[in-house]
């Protein structure tokens, strides 16, 4: 257990990659990833949930009794979460409308709770904050890298960044959106040739 | 919207595991084999209309009244976990049969994303008293329905030569797929 503080940080990056290596947090992977954008805006509403949540769980792990560590885990996840909603509903209220019910929804998402569970209640506060940084930036990546790819092959184009683009039409004119990836059947179809692919490059 | 057309929303045009992608975990987790899919399927239906009229009286007469929207997410998961735990020491007291088959699903509920989704659908959607009831058990019945589908279909591929970096779950996600695909069906007839 002897890690240090960076490879706690780099193992949320590939060895422990939510949610491919770890199938967990499902719900919010499929449903917002429609579009690149969402997916990284969830990723990083996500990032900061897990950061709070660990830094908060690992200073007060002395003082949270055995018994009740779940219940006391939830509300403080559920603290983090109303910061987020209200942050967004603040600041980013266009993302906040799309991602919906799924913002309320990151505190019932597994990776949250299973790192506050697994890691930061058993670790130091600088471990604890550099795996909550690292499984949180892994999460955006996936969400990001899962929303690209539905959004070129669903929509035909990328939102990169504000007004950039890509658009596949000017590299294969023949290019034809199939609006299928952008749908529900899209997601689950797209995460799993996904896990494939990153079983390969595993291997 | 009248009632049928609202069950029929519920199981099958939006489903809330194949359509809004709520509780996959539990979908992904449980569905190996058709007995825990069962139970899993059960223990929904069962905390569900629990906790979808629980919290939508909770909202409308003591978050709304006092001015504490704000509080939702943290009163509804609140209300969730007490509520799991509650169910569970009542039937482990008086039905130890139904404790029995439900078991170990029945704490893992808590962090079933259908659950809270549902009681957060059915207030962001305004629906009143009885549509919320209706809505909590048909979506949990279409979650049922959906997910013991899909462990009968698991369970034959797992005797099915499935290549290697496809096993176990991803080959899982895209029979999911296939089967979400079925449902997209339904769009469009409510």
């Amino acid at each position: 257990m002897a890690k240090t503080i960076v490879q706690e940080f780099t193992k949320g990056l590939w060895q422990e990659l939510p949610p491919f290596r770890l199938v967990l947090g499902l719900c919010p992977v499929l449903g917002v990833t429609t579009t690149m954008e969402n997916g990284l805006g969830m990723g990083i509403a996500t990032t900061f949930v897990l950061f709070g949540s660990n830094l908060l769980v690992s200073l007060l792990k002395n003082i949270i009794p055995q018994k009740v560590r779940i219940a006391c885990f939830i509300i403080i996840i559920a603290s983090f979460v109303t910061i987020v909603e209200l942050l967004m509903q603040a600041y980013a209220y266009p993302l906040y409308l799309k991602l919906g019910v799924f913002i309320p929804l990151i505190v019932v998402n597994c990776i949250v709770l299973g790192r506050a569970e697994a890691f930061a209640y058993k670790n130091g506060l600088s471990h604890s904050m550099a795996d909550g940084l690292g499984i949180g930036i892994g999460f955006t990546l996936s969400l990001g890298a899962l929303g690209a790819v539905r959004e070129i092959l669903g929509a035909g184009s990328v939102t990169v960044w504000g007004d950039m683009s890509y658009n596949m039409a000017s590299a294969f004119p023949s290019f034809q959106p199939f609006s299928f990836m952008v749908q529900a059947p899209g997601a689950f179809i797209c995460l799993g040739l996904m896990l494939c692919l990153i079983n390969v490059i595993g291997d | 919207m009248g009632y049928f057309e609202l069950i029929i929303a519920c199981i099958f045009v939006n489903n809330i595991l194949l359509a809004q992608f709520l509780g996959n975990c539990p979908f992904m987790g449980t569905s190996k084999k058709m007995e825990t899919a069962v139970g899993m399927a059960m223990a929904v239906i069962f905390v569900l209309v629990l906790a979808g009229t629980i919290t939508w009286v909770i909202y409308t007469f003591i978050l709304v009244k006092f001015g504490l929207i704000y509080l939702r997410t943290i009163a509804f998961i609140v209300v969730i976990a007490s509520l799991v735990q509650f169910v569970e020491m009542f039937l482990k007291k008086s039905i130890p049969a139904l404790y029995a088959g439900l078991g170990i699903f029945l704490p893992l509920i808590t962090t079933n994303c259908a659950v809270m989704g549902v009681c957060v659908l059915n207030i962001d959607k305004e629906f009143t008293f009885m549509q919320s009831l209706t809505a909590s058990f048909f979506y949990a019945v279409g979650f049922g329905l959906a997910l013991i589908l899909f462990a009968g279909i698991r369970e034959r591929t797992l005797l099915a030569r499935v290549p290697k970096p496809l096993q176990d779950t991803s080959i899982a996600l895209i029979t999911a797929g296939m089967i979400s695909l079925a449902f997209f069906a339904f769009q469009g007839m409510v």
